[in-house]
């Protein structure tokens, strides 16, 4: 019986205040929304709020990372052996890919010295998981494990193995929030790796479409080409792919084509993702010892070129002869990467 | 006037119950039909409680909410707030409605809140989210007289030990 208990005095409520009140935490919400939109002023007030909800967070996503620990303490040996197996082989597949990379970095290290840029090429990355929690449904936002007690911070490009897979909207102090690039709020500076066209691949709602709705009739693109992060605008460290051109369709009278494209990154099946931190020291480091570095490289091109052993990716970091007469804030953005498609697992730390 | 004695922290539990819930990750096919748990529940205790959850509580749980789902800080605060003030101003009448006229009620409650959010998205210029907020009403004026039961039992039994009740 839905109404067992009698109503009583106790339970009765009558409050003058009760409008005004309403009206003034209306007006503070409201205050809220605008400042929040303003995006840098709420800041710290929602990470403070997200980080006391940080434990429904853990709660929600108990159940999945739990599973996930089940299967893997009950899969059998075979399963792990041939999972190992393939690892094994996948990692010779890599290391003979990297043997070469040595080799073609430390040329194109020597080429930028000849044409006086700075090559960036070491970027620091963490692996983070990506926790189980549905954010608003209807925007494509997720939620990762590592927040400013790991060095995160807004801003920062998240990539998975394949491709670049969006950027840090919130961080705090545990997790962090970040912003797909298929989010419609999204825009992401791009070139096109074949011709260097640059333009601005922008988010549908999609995950499985972008869209590029700048580029002029008469634009070189062809479907298939290779999109990848142009570096412009300082989010995304230049060189990472980004997409595939899908289709590409112009209709007369449009002064745009219209031109959608996939997704490198499987942003729907991803569990962990790689945050990036564009390495500031790297173009320090190189003003110090530049002649040492590049030295180093051509040792390492040639134990590359012996195929003794595989090189060490953390030892080859970019290198410029006369990084020391510039001033290194202004070689910052650089020249487009050639080898990007095999620039994200160079390396990985923790 | 005597102080009311029953203990209000299993109600926070089911709060914090509630606003997990609506985070948990569903199939795509099902997030349309996410019922707004927070809300319900919020609903059911400012009627029955209204002198230990009101405004305050309200806003709480909204803030909370927009924090977890990412949105505008603010935005789910300030629909709550309304629903509240409305169940706080009804409470009397809606407490004694039968069942129907009150999930007709909660249906009401709900599509204003809906309304609320729909509002606010606009004017803050979010991308329109489409019919999901509404088919989200429907399934949780459908789920009421379930989870009112649920609710009665447990204030039944917080109740049973407070002699001021009775």
């Amino acid at each position: 019986m839905a109404f067992s208990t009698p109503d009583s005095d106790q339970r009765a409520f009558r409050e003058s205040s009760l409008g005004p009140r309403t009206v003034v935490i209306c007006i503070l919400s409201i205050g809220l929304m605008a400042l929040d939109k303003q995006n840098d002023h709420m800041q710290t007030a929602r990470s403070v709020l997200a980080t006391i909800a940080y434990p429904i967070r853990v709660l929600i996503d108990a159940p999945s990372s739990f599973g996930l620990w089940l299967s893997e303490g009950v899969s059998t040996r075979g399963t792990l052996l041939s999972e190992n197996r393939e690892f094994n082989e996948r990692i010779l597949v890599q290391d003979a890919r990297l043997q070469r990379m040595a080799a073609l970095q430390a040329e194109n290290a020597r080429l930028r010295a000849l044409l006086d840029s700075t090559a960036k090429v070491g970027d620091r990355v963490l692996v983070a998981e990506i926790m189980s929690v549905d954010m608003n449904p209807f925007r494509h936002k997720i939620v990762v494990n590592k927040g400013s007690s790991d060095d995160v911070y807004v801003g920062q490009a998240l990539i998975d193995a394949q491709g670049v897979i969006g950027q840090v909207t919130h961080e705090q102090l545990y997790s962090a929030e970040a912003l797909l690039i298929t989010d419609v709020d999204h825009a992401l500076p791009v070139e096109l790796l074949r011709n260097q066209l640059r333009t601005i691949a922008v988010g549908t709602g999609d995950l499985e479409k972008l869209s590029l709705p700048f580029l002029p009739r008469n634009a070189d693109v062809i479907e298939g080409d290779l999109l990848v992060t142009s570096g412009l605008g300082g989010t995304f460290p230049p060189g990472y792919p980004v997409g595939v051109i899908k289709e590409v369709t112009g209709e007369s009278g449009q002064p745009f084509l219209s031109i959608s494209a996939t997704p490198a990154a499987a942003l729907n099946r991803i569990r962990e993702v790689l945050l990036i931190w564009p390495d500031p020291t790297g173009t320090v480091a190189i003003a110090g010892e530049a002649e040492a570095e590049v030295e180093e490289l051509e040792a390492e091109r040639d134990s590359a070129a012996n195929t003794a052993e595989p090189a060490d990716p953390l030892a080859t970091p970019d290198a410029d002869a006369d990084a020391d007469t510039e001033d290194p804030a202004a070689d910052g953005a650089g020249a487009p990467e050639i080898e990007a498609s095999e620039a994200p697992d160079a390396e990985a730390q923790d | 006037m005597p102080r009311r004695k029953a203990p209000s922290w299993p109600v926070w539990l089911i709060f914090v119950a509630a606003t997990a819930l609506m985070t948990v990750p569903l199939p795509d096919a099902m997030t349309p039909f996410r019922p707004p748990w927070a809300t319900m529940v919020l609903i059911y205790w400012i009627m029955m409680w209204p002198r230990v959850f009101g405004l305050g509580t309200a806003w709480l749980v909204g803030l909370i909410l927009d924090v977890l789902q990412g949105e505008l800080l603010g935005q789910h605060a300030m629909a709550l707030t309304v629903v509240a003030y409305l169940t706080l101003r009804f409470h009397l009448q809606i407490r004694i409605f039968p069942l129907w006229q009150l999930t007709a009620t909660v249906f009401a409650l709900l599509a204003i809140e809906a309304f609320i959010l729909f509002w606010i998205d606009g004017v803050a210029g979010n991308p329109p989210v489409g019919l999901a907020r509404w088919t989200q009403v429907l399934t949780g004026a459908a789920l009421w007289p379930p989870v009112m039961a649920i609710m009665d039992r447990v204030r039944e039994r917080i109740e049973y030990r407070d002699p001021t009740f009775t």
